[in-house]
């Protein structure tokens, strides 16, 4: 892979909090490497703002390896950047060339209101796990983690679905603010295995009107999540979820 | 001598017995007593969980914006459990015996033989919670072996173990928010503890959205914040994995143990350069398959696939022809830094050596090509070789890809060693309380099980251990003779002073308005500890990293430069305070590491090794854990709680 | 769970838009079948008996009653459903995702709808409200029986004029394009997640919505060129 460095310009959303109103600023970067991540990008330039004696840019990010789900930019139209299956965290610059110019937004829907700049409240995930996204066990009470045979095909569904890392791209990309991609991911994770059984129709219930109260908008099918999203995880899980809406629904009293 | 409590009797007993006759809490009494947990990574969680499940009062604090994105999420290899599963002989002895080997003999016997005895049951829970574990054909649950040990014991979900187990975690903690025993307080750091007559009473903790500085109180206070492997700059930790939490409470008169016990982990993404933020963890687990390998040659600038196998030097297999590339992490780690040294790494730094998978690509084809009965043309074994390489390890090759541009299937990965894990932490009893009564430290942010070196797939182990099933009977017994005391009001004079001393050191670091960013003065500190802390450690380099440690603290409080203000998300004030805090520690470390003149797991002293190179123990010198209690700037008193082995005798470990 | 609760949700919303979308779709089936009778080149014989049969039969009549519900509760439920969903997003983005994540069309339902509805309310003032209310010319088939001169009251409204051609042609396309979305979204919503049957749905979701809609538009063109006899 050939090396080399560029000059960019970036056009970032600065908002003060929550309360005041956001706009975006225009700044340069010069000499950076392809070889740096985006993130390592930002730390540039948030370096060269420290200095400039301006407030650094504050965004969301931890793990930087791509699973902790923290990071959450919105880069030129596309949450995560131009790269398929990827956080940004992971994106690195030799996706971009001399000259280009960035524009960065944070994720925008009103369930994820900004706290700063690029950094959005994502609580409401939190609150719909907490509506059923879990299996109802005290521990201790297990029995033998082989008591229980599980067909492989649907363990490695519910892997797939469980490999969600609650970024919320799928929130940033879709047109209504949906979800949708999230819940079902849960739902489908846990419907999947035994283990979830006695609990399906009151979780699917449950975790949707959560959903709902948070603010998030409905799905409509078109897929943008999917495209976005950093894990793979797949639409077919947004019709499981149907599936088991819909039955729990018609057989809950 | 610190007493470290541990219960009377034959080791396979001591926890059976301590659960026999440890007090209980009745279940009425349990919702009057408020339990502070810091932390909500495994460890953290999943105390949370089962205090909660239990009935007491929690409340969580973490600095991110979920629980769910606590570190232990970026654990990717597996967790051990000693399940025997695959009947190959293991048991909770041979699990017990490989973590206090695999620790160089410097962990302490009873916990290493409790937490074998627990993992079975973490598994058990881990399942009930609906966490997905590979599993073959048949239904049941898939392992696979890991550095160190001889059995298959490591139960895994592909490259994201840490990840499913956290969220299973955090599942059973979000669980409990929504049935009212546990708050949760997210975007929170915990900065200072707040003791009472001597015993922990609560904490200071800072919203970091607003700003604002709020009073906890707790009956007892649980320490689960992790590792300090940033300490080091450059580390796969986190970037905001930090030590603030354990060294507040060290100030406040916990001992901090053995804090030069550091992990260097073997595979990890070489540094690109100097815009380096943190290092990406190639698992453990592709030792399995692929061979580490640097040229014969000297200075070899060849492609990788130019250099034909007879001048190819698979330098592990060669050194340890028993364990080959699956030797602990510490022996795999200095046998690369040696080879680099010596002048035969590879790539543009010269600082890596070579990890393939060329051969296991054609193994897998061949088994593949034979079980399906296709002719195994070269093509045809590579394809299907490829395909099975990708199941396995398909994440793993990808993420390397993105962050190199190379593709791993087709070039040998460029791996280098890199600070992963800290066996050192804060000092606990067996039943992990730390000096400070009513203070508690779990998982990697306490000292206690792995020694000077941790085995692979043994820190998810120990943290759900601790979590799931120590804590919640230890607590109890403390908690038994809380109850005759009332909860003390927020207003008392102590948390009024430990908010006072918060906000003052905030204020002065704010107005300290120099000219040096945070994150500059962070990545010199690292480089002093990578160089004269790191792999290879000498007396003259560590007295000198302590000055120039000290001065660098000197330059710290007199010239550091934080935007913004206190009062609004700063995370550039956050991170000058861990980042001060990260340098007091440096200094601790290269005390510690000066004082233990021997080499033992992950603490190489260059002065301590055997002919060939070895790391030499020195039992009759330092059979002891050395538990720092902090007396004042840059003094610290040397605590030592001996280290007495019953059932296993020490002996230098040999792996091949 | 009451059934309110259960049709207010965002997933029950989404229920109604599907369920009524098959229906609708059953009916484009039974309208194109029955239409396509202006190709039996015997002067609208054929079709004036099929369209006597549907508005004489009490079955039809019943299930047209249907048929109105379902219209309206799509439209209405649709119509609400964008509003809401597009109230969600707060800020807009200053760049969009586009056609990279998704096609158009299955962002635009709520815009091809609202010209389907458009169309729909001409083409009924065209034929269904004479035909109910206002009156047509009457025919007497071969039979003997007196029935409505649908066939005559098409040509007359498609040979006169090429705007209304050229209109009832857009209503088609937008037709096809709100079918290649809805086709199979609707089945996605009624939960069929299995690999197999998505394929199979999307690839007769396709299949309909561009011979359906073709059969339609071919109706007005066939008439404006005196292609049909």
């Amino acid at each position: 892979m050939e090396h080399y460095n560029m000059n960019l310009t970036l056009k970032v959303w600065r908002q003060e909090n929550s309360d005041k109103k956001g706009k975006f600023e225009t700044y340069k970067v010069n000499g950076i490497s392809s070889e740096m991540s985006f993130l390592e990008m930002f730390d540039v330039l948030n370096e060269q703002l420290i200095h400039e004696g301006k407030d650094a840019i504050a965004f969301d990010h931890d793990c930087r390896e791509g699973i902790c789900g923290a990071c959450s930019m919105y880069i030129n139209g596309k949450p995560h950047g131009p790269w398929e299956l990827n956080t940004t965290c992971q994106l690195h610059m030799r996706a971009f060339k001399d000259g280009d110019t960035i524009v960065v937004e944070p994720w925008r829907a009103k369930a994820f209101p900004v706290i700063k700049d690029l950094v959005t409240d994502r609580s409401s995930f939190d609150r719909i796990i907490q509506s059923g996204g879990y299996i109802s066990v005290n521990t201790g009470n297990a029995v033998d983690a082989n008591s229980l045979p599980i067909k492989k095909d649907h363990a490695d569904a519910a892997f797939a679905a469980a490999a969600c890392i609650g970024c919320g791209a799928c929130v940033a990309a879709c047109k209504n603010s949906s979800a949708m991609l999230f819940v079902s991911a849960k739902v489908s994770h846990l419907a999947l295995l035994p283990q979830g059984e006695p609990e399906k129709e009151s979780r699917v219930l449950n975790m949707i009107a959560q959903m709902d109260k948070e603010g998030f908008g409905g799905c409509t099918n078109t897929g943008a999540c999917e495209a976005t999203c950093p894990k793979g995880i797949s639409l077919s899980n947004i019709a499981r979820l149907n599936k088991e809406y819909t039955l729990a629904s018609l057989i809950s009293e | 001598m610190l007493d470290s409590k541990i219960p009377a009797g034959k080791l396979e007993e001591k926890w059976t017995d301590y659960k026999g006759h440890c007090k209980l809490v009745n279940p009425a009494n349990k919702r009057k007593l408020e339990v502070i947990i810091i932390g909500t990574g495994l460890a953290g969680a999943s105390a949370a969980a089962a205090l909660g499940e239990m009935g007491y009062k929690v409340k969580t604090f973490c600095f991110q914006d979920s629980p769910r994105r606590a570190h232990s999420i970026a654990a990717q290899g597996g967790i051990n459990a000693a399940k025997n599963y695959q009947n190959d002989g293991d048991s909770v002895f041979r699990l017990f015996y490989d973590t206090i080997k695999g620790g160089d003999y410097r962990a302490r016997e009873a916990n290493v033989h409790r937490l074998a005895e627990v993992s079975a049951a973490i598994i058990d829970q881990c399942v009930a919670q609906g966490v997905p574990f590979a599993r073959e054909y048949g239904g049941l649950l898939s392992n696979r072996s890991f550095g160190g040990t001889q059995v298959q014991r490591t139960f895994y979900a592909a490259g994201q173990t840490g990840q499913q187990l956290l969220i299973g975690a955090y599942q059973a903690l979000e669980r409990q928010v929504a049935l009212g025993t546990v708050t949760q307080y997210s975007r929170h750091e915990m900065l200072e503890v707040v003791t009472i007559d001597g015993v922990a009473r609560g904490i200071i903790a800072r919203d970091l959205v607003t700003g604002k500085l709020e009073r906890h109180f707790g009956h007892a206070v649980l320490l689960c914040s992790g590792g300090y492997g940033n300490v080091f700059y450059l580390s796969t930790n986190a970037m905001g994995s930090n030590v603030t939490a354990a060294w507040k409470a060290h100030k406040k008169g916990a001992h901090f143990a053995n804090p030069c016990y550091t992990q260097i982990h073997p595979t990890c993404i070489p540094v690109s350069g100097d815009y380096q933020s943190k290092l990406t963890l190639m698992s453990e687990s592709l030792r399995n398959d692929g061979r580490i390998w640097v040229p014969k040659k000297q200075n070899d600038t060849r492609k990788a696939a130019d250099i034909p196998e007879d001048e190819r030097d698979y330098y592990l297999e060669r050194r340890y022809p028993a364990f080959g590339n699956l030797v602990p992490r510490d022996v795999a780690s200095r046998a690369a830094k040696e080879r680099c040294d010596a002048g035969y790494g590879v790539g543009t730094s010269k600082q890596a050596v070579y990890l393939d998978f060329a051969d296991a690509i054609i193994r897998y084809g061949k088994i593949e090509c034979g079980k399906l009965g296709i002719d195994p043309t070269p093509q045809i074994v590579r394809e299907h070789g490829l395909a099975v390489v990708k199941e396995k390890y398909g994440n793993l090759f990808d993420m390397y890809d993105k962050i190199t541009g190379e593709n791993p299937y087709e070039t040998p990965m460029r791996i280098y060693p890199a600070v992963h894990y800290t066996m050192g932490g804060v000092w606990v009893d067996y039943e992990l309380m730390t000096a400070v009564p009513g203070m508690y430290a779990l998982g990697e942010a306490n000292f206690s099980d792995h020694g000077a070196n941790r085995l692979g797939a043994s820190a998810l182990m120990q943290g759900l251990a601790d979590g799931y099933f120590v804590i919640p009977y230890t607590i109890g017994n403390y908690l038994a003779d809380e109850i005759y005391k009332k909860a003390e009001s927020t207003d008392h004079p102590a948390f009024a002073a430990a908010e006072k001393e918060v906000a003052d050191r905030l204020n002065t670091l704010m107005n300290i308005k120099g000219k040096q960013t945070v994150e500059s003065l962070h990545k010199r500190l690292g480089k002093i500890m990578w160089e004269k802390c790191g792999m290879g450690r000498t007396a003259e380099g560590l007295k000198e990293a302590i000055e120039e440690i000290r001065a660098l603290k000197k330059e710290f409080w007199s010239d550091v430069k934080i935007p913004g203000t206190i009062n609004e998300y700063n995370p550039e004030l956050d991170k000058a305070g861990r980042v001060a805090d990260f340098i007091e520690l440096g200094e601790l470390m290269c005390i510690d590491a000066l004082n233990r003149n021997e080499s033992c797991g992950g603490h190489f002293r260059e002065e301590s090794q055997t002919e060939d190179g070895e790391a030499l123990r020195d039992d009759a010198n330092y059979m002891y854990v050395a538990a720092w209690k902090y007396k004042g700037e840059h003094d610290w008193e040397l605590c030592k709680e001996e280290l007495k082995y019953e059932v296993i005798k020490p002996s230098q470990r040999n792996y091949k | 769970m009451t059934w309110k609760q259960v049709f207010t949700s965002s997933v029950g919303q989404k229920l109604t838009m599907g369920l009524s979308g098959i229906f609708l779709i059953l009916f484009l089936i039974v309208h194109a079948g029955l239409n396509a009778c202006i190709w039996a080149m015997d002067g609208g014989v054929m079709f004036n008996r099929a369209a006597h049969f549907m508005g004489d039969n009490v079955v039809p009549r019943v299930l047209e009653i249907g048929l109105f519900v379902f219209i309206l509760l799509h439209i209405i439920q649709g119509l609400m459903l964008e509003a809401s969903n597009r109230s969600k997003r707060g800020t807009p983005y200053a760049v969009s995702y586009g056609n990279r994540g998704s096609k158009w069309y299955s962002r635009s339902m709520g815009l091809l709808g609202t010209i389907i509805l458009l169309f729909l309310v001409v083409h009924m003032v065209h034929f269904w409200i004479p035909s109910r209310f206002t009156g047509v010319a009457e025919t007497t088939l071969p039979n003997g029986v007196e029935v409505h001169d649908l066939f005559s009251l098409m040509m007359a409204t498609f040979q006169e004029n090429i705007g209304v051609v050229i209109l009832y042609v857009i209503g088609c396309i937008s037709l096809a394009y709100h079918l290649a979305h809805g086709f199979q979204s609707a089945f996605r919503t009624m939960g069929v997640h299995n690999k197999r049957y998505v394929a199979m749905l999307k690839a007769i979701g396709y299949g309909f919505s561009v011979i359906v809609p073709l059969a339609f538009a071919m109706m007005p063109i066939s008439m404006y060129f005196g292609w049909v006899k």
